[in-house]
């Protein structure tokens, strides 16, 4: 009843290192750019705002001196396990390709949003409203990226495009697209994390740097525990951060 | 002969109803409540759900409630004609034809609304042209539609009957030929009807993510697979009597006999107290197993007066225990008790139908996000009050022109 797990030769996967990150959002604005995610048109609803990448301020809950905060960004998890991908009706949404990414197809959605209420991680948005780019603001449209009707589900593709891309430069490079350098495919958040906090590659390629990254002892994955089997890694050497990464009784 | 004895001869044999103009102001209220209704569609279907109250983090609000519901209780159609057609309990005769309009009524609505609910209307034939079949909602959506398509085969002889329709030689012909092979249509509305009954649960129960819906189960269908069925059949008989009442009540005639309402309670009453065995054993499951399991704890599922216990407890002992005890004793020959007890049953299946739909999505997850609040708006209310309206209409225009009741002539003779 819990689906099952798929296995790719390549899985790609994003390590994100959160005493690292500073909480700057250059991750959200470049994926919304990069994605031709509509400008907002009232974001102070943070339930309705759309934004494929979400970080999180998390909090140890305590007073000063031993207070502390950490920030989380979340990418769509990919899970190897998805609670959304087997819940579509119309097969909309699916892990089927090599690279373990879940697919969303916008023109299949008929936008009952199943997937939504499965995911726990929230990474899914609806079009609530036609998607309206204020004039002179249609000149940001990415052609990499389609953009989406209202009415559908949509979520962040960890830039699909930027790899289909990458196989072709190295194609035209002569090199093997299944086999890409490290750093040849990274996606938009990624690339524009100021402090590095970002990491991406192919978890199953040991020349990628990811490789390394979640076998830390301070790796962790949200939600390990429901069977998910996420492709998103996050590492931080505080305790308190990494008990925030999963639900725990009081005995354990 | 005026319009207005005109009318009267459309009325079924032998049987009063109110005048014309009293008829008219009540389908008037009724009406504009449906345009209300109507205009908040239209207002959906032009700007987008962004007029609703649904937002990213409840994609299932009112209108899934609201659907869940009626067609839980709109569930005496199938169960009755099984029962009546397949198992032969000849009593109930008297009673079925009002269950196959409530029906029609709940399935018809609930089709309305999910056009709604959906995104993209225009593409909700992909579900069987792409469908998934891993997926519940495609069996609801098989199921949903090719069982509203047997409730209209299972209406059109009661249209047919209709006094002056009925002397047309070939349409009085086809209701008689309709009626020969209504067992066969009672069959499939059984198997159509129990199977889309517990993918609705199904739906929940899949989620392995969402801790507070999640069940295991048996093969690939999960507890509340079966728990969905087993609810809507114990409260869908009930709330045919608790409509069989209203009419009653409003119509100042009697319709059926009391020996015939009993014999629907009881039924209900049976169904109930053996969902109730059933949701006892799962909810003990639920918190000592999959709650502990995901590292959540009982207490962790509630929060605050809009999700709060009262509604775990009032569901599983208000609505429960209390109409067992009402339906399946001899309280039941006191109209209070029985009619007390088809209510909480009723009231049951709906609190449990919201808590699956909106409590299971409100509940957090993550250990870093928190509970948030749904507050359906007024487009969501207005559609919803439309298809009551439109269920009010249908079924006034039935009470008062098509013989659905075969006791009423003989229970108000004077």
């Amino acid at each position: 009843m819990s689906g099952h797990k798929m296995e790719f030769p390549i899985t790609w996967g994003m390590v994100i290192d959160i005493d690292k990150c500073t909480g700057c959002g250059a991750c959200m604005a470049s994926c919304q750019t990069e994605n031709n995610v509509e400008p907002q048109r009232e974001a102070s609803n943070k339930l309705r705002a759309t934004s494929w990448m979400l970080v999180y301020e998390l909090t140890n809950d305590k007073a000063f001196p031993n207070h502390d905060i950490a920030y989380l960004p979340r990418p769509c998890q990919q899970c190897g396990n998805p609670p959304c991908v087997s819940v579509c009706p119309v097969i909309a949404t699916d892990k089927n390709e090599n690279g373990g990414i879940v697919s969303q197809v916008y023109p299949r959605c008929i936008g009952c949003r199943y997937c939504v209420a499965a995911c726990p991680y929230h990474v899914r948005y609806f079009g609530w409203y036609d998607p309206i780019w204020p004039e002179g603001m249609e000149k940001t449209l990415s052609p990499m990226t389609s953009v989406r009707p209202r009415g559908v589900v949509e979520k962040c593709t960890f830039c699909h495009h930027r790899w289909t891309q990458a196989k072709d430069a190295a194609r035209v490079a002569g090199k093997d697209p299944d086999n890409l350098d490290d750093g040849a495919y990274v996606t938009s958040c990624v690339q524009n994390c100021p402090s590095g906090a970002l990491a991406f590659g192919d978890i199953k390629n040991p020349k990628h740097k990811v490789h390394e990254l979640v076998k830390s002892p301070y790796a962790f994955r949200l939600l390990e525990r429901l069977g998910t089997d996420t492709q998103v890694y996050y590492i931080s050497r505080r305790e308190w951060v990494r008990k925030l990464g999963d639900n725990y009784l009081k005995s354990e | 002969m005026s319009f207005t004895e005109i009318e009267k001869t459309w009325y079924p044999e032998g049987v009063e109803r109110c005048s014309l103009g009293k008829f008219m102001k009540w389908m008037g209220v009724l009406g504009v409540v449906a345009l209300y209704g109507f205009f908040a569609m239209i207002v959906c279907f032009a700007y987008g759900l962004g007029v609703t109250g649904l937002d990213n983090y409840f994609g299932f609000g009112l209108w899934i409630t609201f659907d869940l519901a009626v067609i839980a209780l709109g569930a005496g159609a199938f169960f009755t004609g099984l029962l009546r057609y397949i198992i032969r309990i000849d009593e109930l005769k008297n009673i079925i034809n009002l269950t196959v309009i409530k029906g029609f009524i709940c399935y018809s609505g609930a089709m309305l609304i999910l056009s709604l609910d959906v995104g993209q209307p225009i593409r909700s034939w992909f579900g069987y042209w792409h469908p998934n079949v891993h997926s519940m909602l495609t069996e609801v959506i098989f199921c949903i539609t090719c069982y509203l398509m047997v409730l209209i085969i299972e209406y059109v002889p009661l249209v047919l009957e209709q006094k002056q329709i009925n002397k047309i030689p070939f349409l009085h012909n086809l209701a008689h030929q309709m009626h020969v092979v209504m067992p066969l249509f009672a069959g499939i509305g059984a198997f159509l009807s129990t199977f889309h009954q517990g993918s609705l649960g199904g739906m929940y129960g899949v989620m392995f993510a969402r801790p507070y819906a999640f069940r295991d189960g048996f093969f690939i269908w999960p507890w509340t697979f079966f728990l969905f069925v087993l609810s809507a059949i114990a409260s869908g008989p009930c709330m045919t009597v608790l409509i069989c009442g209203f009419m009653e009540k409003i119509t100042g005639r009697k319709l059926t006999t009391y020996r015939v309402k009993s014999l629907m309670c009881k039924i209900g009453g049976t169904m109930l107290l053996i969902y109730t065995v059933f949701k006892y054993l799962d909810t003990w499951a639920w918190i000592n197993d999959i709650l502990p399991r995901a590292g959540l704890t009982f207490d962790q599922m509630f929060y605050g007066m809009v999700y709060g216990k009262w509604l775990f407890f009032s569901e599983l002992v208000l609505c429960l225990i209390v109409p067992v005890i009402c339906l399946l004793t001899p309280l039941r020959k006191k109209p209070f008790f029985m009619y007390t007890g088809a209510i909480l049953a009723c009231a049951g299946v709906v609190i449990n139908r919201y808590v699956f739909t909106v409590q299971a999505l409100a509940q957090p997850v993550l250990p870093f996000t928190k509970w948030e609040i749904y507050t359906p708006n007024w487009a969501e209310w207005a559609t919803s009050l439309m298809v009551i309206a439109y269920g009010f209409i249908i079924m006034s225009l039935s009470y008062r022109y098509l013989p659905i009741f075969p006791q009423e002539v003989g229970l108000n003779k004077k």
